[in-house]
């Protein structure tokens, strides 16, 4: 089939991982907590890759990513609410949904900002996140069971290690084909140059557009998996810290590169959590001390960021 | 002729709280000038000077001109430091890269001050050194912390306005916003410029922290982020890189939210802002007193 | 028909004047020399002709289309391609990708063609490398076609911008200052490569050029501008015992 050419080498390397994490996982030696912290990453990593094709191809500075992954958890939890959802196969639709919406606002979003530059359109997608922020912490004037800031309670527990993987091989892959197709290349371009991009044919607004859109999809669709697998959600998950998450796994994994995101979001995730586990309690609030501490070097060091451009043979990303 | 009284009394409330945020904005607006990027640790440095003041007024019973001297030179040092440390060697680096770090550092700052061996992540009930009165002008009541407030700032403005048009360093600020090589070339120290824009626009919004400790008494660690985006958007509408633009920037916006919070719904008084904030980036990108830019 | 008329072109900046009232023509398959002292106007004409600015006053004419006001990227679909005086390149992309950028602009697949990898998308990915590599071999750049861009010599740059261009299939080519930071050996070579360009693949040209050397070798006719406004116009010949002409270039290099 030709959507998945090229492709073999990495479903057969996502194959045995699956193989792998599964036996992991009904092996007993992982608990529950440590499977959700594993699924976890994964949705972190889906949502990463939406934030690096926005900015980590495109080159469009978004800090307010974290507001589309929330509308997806949210616009999500509330369908499978309105439906009385509970199975995998009739979940799957309003998952999509959930990412489809989140990219229409995204699109709706950005037909004024992404005009900005980029240190304006910074400030702008700040500022629309801590506007969803508001409008979340205020939305149980509109539903009560979303709860605004007493935050949303019973979603049903959908989510698990097949869903996940079978979506995220499948939106890696499609992101992949994308990447290495024209569009890729044009968005690398506007980020390049953009006014160098318009003198060679590429219609950068409606590029910038797509990219920025389909960024939001992805959000939207690593949102609606989150919030059925920690089945709670509250805004505060969803403010300008988990903004910084995504960018800060884009930038460390690389700009541009599929393959760094996967492995940053792993490592971040597995950073924080080992965190969690290994430091004593009083020393917790620490982290975020050496976060900030860390991400600065990181910009004197590799502003672009340890993996940038590079895919991974072994993982069967790169270009055949 | 109470609605009258009541809208009066609400803009006199916006322009108090317009008054913080302009000397906020100040500091945006300058630092943006020099060097074109958004110092999202501006809005922490407000909250350093704050937490300043308590000490000095709770733990030291300092007299109130020492606590507005000293308050401000540790903020105006804390922007130095910050300059020199974090951006500086990130002159030549993408921008990208710079607006990372500045919300780095915002967040170190934050996340380090609210370690339980400093500032602890609690309110802290701001120490009044006097006591509140209000005078009634039969219309309105204003308290004398409002006139403190307006008066310092009305104060601190002028001077301003003397140190940026008509003084040596103030040209060379102006200058160098205009365009760096071209100042560097006419013996303009353009680094120690670019820190002295650093040290004062701190020392204005430590200024602030102290004025807003007095108006709203309860500070916090996190107290920074809200009013610092605020006075942010308010230096982008009255336009980013001029200073009479941050002043009126900033009384729109303290205006704006004070009304919303008295005549819709006090938790809607964040998102209007935001509102504003697409709104003037969608039709006058370059603020109130910017001109029209051409694109290339 | 004429391939471009220029009509009372006028553009100022803020209180500066940079083009005034600029009139002229170029005829398919001419070369025509766009010359002047520095800060004459020239690049400003060029991107006035791209869409990269809009005109105050005056119209353009394209094979006797209107594109006065054209929106930039249309340039590329209508048969004009342009290089930047100060090389820019795509840096992040190698010396192939960037010449694939122009023609992928050209050609139509839509997003679920890529993301399905449809036998559509193969074969214009695959045909646009094959046209890429082609252009890439006449001009001895083949072999580095994996490098990144910018990596390359600046004479190799150079000549890359003027691949890149030749890639939109234009019919109309700007060229602006190809020559720069370039010494007299390697100017020589630019010039056969330009000529042989402009056979090969019937182009009407466009240049802007400092180096006399080269564009009175290379241009059927030239335009002089001076402070944004045309003071002479004529074939080589004329314009080199032009008066106002040399004038004008008081204080400035002059070889011929």
């Amino acid at each position: 089939m030709t959507f998945l050419k090229g492709a073999k080498r990495f479903l057969i390397v996502s194959a045995v991982v699956y193989i792998l994490l599964k036996c992991l996982f009904l092996s007993g030696l992982a608990t529950e907590y440590v499977q959700q912290v594993v699924l976890y990453a994964l949705v972190m990593i889906l949502g990463s890759l939406g934030l690096n094709v926005i900015y980590g191809y495109t080159g469009q500075f978004s800090l307010g990513h974290a507001a589309f992954y929330g509308i997806g958890a949210y616009s999500s939890a509330c369908l499978t609410h309105a439906f009385g959802v509970d199975s995998v196969y009739a979940f799957l639709p309003i998952l999509f949904f959930g990412g489809l919406f989140s990219g229409l606002i995204g699109y709706l979003i950005g037909v004024p900002i992404l005009k900005l530059r980029d240190d304006f359109l910074a400030i702008a997608t700040l500022g629309f996140g801590m506007l969803v922020r508001v409008l979340l912490d205020n939305s149980d004037k509109v539903a009560d069971v979303v709860g605004g800031s007493r935050g949303f309670i019973g979603i049903p527990r959908i989510t698990n290690l097949e869903l996940v993987f079978v979506v995220l091989v499948f939106l890696v892959v499609v992101t992949r084909n994308l990447i290495f197709s024209k569009y890729g290349l044009f968005w690398q371009c506007i980020k390049d140059d953009e006014l160098a991009s318009t003198a060679f044919g590429i219609d950068t607004a409606r590029m910038k557009s797509m990219a920025f859109s389909y960024g939001c999809f992805l959000a939207g669709i690593a949102g609606g998996l989150y919030a059925h697998l920690y089945t709670f959600l509250h805004p505060s998950n969803f403010d300008l810290l988990k903004s910084i998450d995504f960018l800060v796994i884009v930038i460390v994994g690389g700009m541009g590169s599929i393959t760094g995101t996967i492995f940053a979001g792993l490592l971040w995730v597995g950073f924080i959590e080992g965190l969690r586990i290994a430091l004593p309690s009083g020393m917790l609030e620490l982290r975020w001390v050496f976060i900030p501490i860390f991400l600065i070097i990181l910009m004197m060091l590799r502003p672009y960021g340890l993996l940038a451009q590079k895919e991974s043979k072994f993982l069967g990303i790169d270009k055949t | 002729m109470e609605v009258l009284g009541y809208i009066l009394q609400q803009l006199v409330n916006g322009l108090q709280l317009g008054a913080i945020y302009a000397l906020i904005a100040l500091g945006y607006t300058m630092v943006y000038g020099v060097l074109r990027l958004i110092n999202f640790a501006h809005g922490d440095i407000f909250m350093f000077g704050s937490f300043v003041a308590y000490y000095l007024i709770a733990k030291w019973q300092m007299p109130l001109y020492l606590v507005f001297v000293i308050t401000m030179a540790a903020t105006a040092l804390l922007g130095l430091v910050v300059e020199k440390v974090a951006y500086k060697p990130l002159r030549g680096a993408p921008r990208i890269s710079l607006l990372i770090t500045a919300v780095g550092v915002s967040l170190f700052l934050e996340y380090f001050l609210s370690l339980d061996s400093m500032f602890t992540p609690n309110y802290i009930a701001f120490p009044r050194p006097f006591d509140v009165v209000a005078y009634d002008l039969s219309l309105v009541a204003v308290t004398n912390i409002q006139l403190i407030i307006f008066s310092v700032t009305a104060a601190s403005l002028f001077l301003l306005y003397l140190l940026v048009y008509r003084s040596k360093h103030g040209r060379a600020m102006r200058a160098v916003s205009h365009n760096q090589e071209t100042a560097s070339l006419m013996g303009i120290n353009v680094d120690a410029t670019i820190s002295f824009t650093f040290a004062v626009g701190a020392a204005l919004a430590g200024l602030g922290g102290i004025l807003y400790g007095f108006a709203y008494p309860q500070i916090n660690v996190f107290m920074g982020i809200m009013p610092g985006i605020k006075s942010f958007i308010a230096a982008v509408l009255g336009g980013i890189g001029l200073v009479h633009g941050a002043v009126l920037g900033g009384l729109v916006i303290g205006v704006s939210e004070v009304f919303v919070s008295a005549f819709l719904s006090s938790s809607l008084r964040d998102g209007v802002i935001f509102v504003i904030l697409l709104l003037v980036l969608l039709f006058r990108p370059n603020g109130f007193f910017g001109k029209r830019r051409e694109k290339v | 028909m004429k391939a471009l008329v220029v009509t009372g072109l006028s553009k100022s900046f803020g209180g500066v004047q940079a083009v005034d009232d600029l009139s002229f023509s170029v005829g398919e398959h001419e070369a025509v020399g766009l010359i002047g002292p520095n800060g004459a106007g020239k690049t400003t004409v060029f991107n006035l002709l791209t869409g990269f600015y809009r005109p105050d006053s005056g119209a353009i004419e394209f094979f006797g289309k209107s594109i006065t006001h054209m929106p930039p990227f249309h340039a590329v679909s209508l048969g004009i391609a342009r290089t930047f005086q100060n090389i820019r390149l795509f840096a992040s992309l190698s010396v192939l990708k960037n010449v694939l950028v122009p023609i992928l602009g050209r050609i139509g697949y839509g997003p679920h063609a890529a993301i399905f990898q449809s036998k559509n998308y193969l074969d214009a990915e695959e045909a646009a490398i094959v046209k890429a590599m082609k252009l890439l071999d006449f001009f001895h750049l083949s072999h580095k076609a994996d490098l990144l861009a910018v990596s390359l010599p600046y004479g190799e740059q150079r000549r890359l911008e003027l691949v890149r261009a030749l890639a939109a299939d234009p019919k109309l080519l700007l060229i602006d200052e190809p020559g720069a930071g370039m010494n007299p050996r390697e100017v020589r070579g630019l010039l056969d490569e330009i000529r042989e360009v402009k056979k090969s693949f019937r182009l009407t040209i466009l240049v802007i050029e400092h180096q006399m050397g080269l564009i009175m070798n290379l241009a059927d006719r030239l335009v002089v501008l001076d402070f944004g406004e045309k003071i002479a116009e004529g074939t080589p010949e004329e314009i080199r015992k032009d008066r106002k002409v040399i004038e004008a270039y008081l204080g400035e290099e002059f070889t011929c």
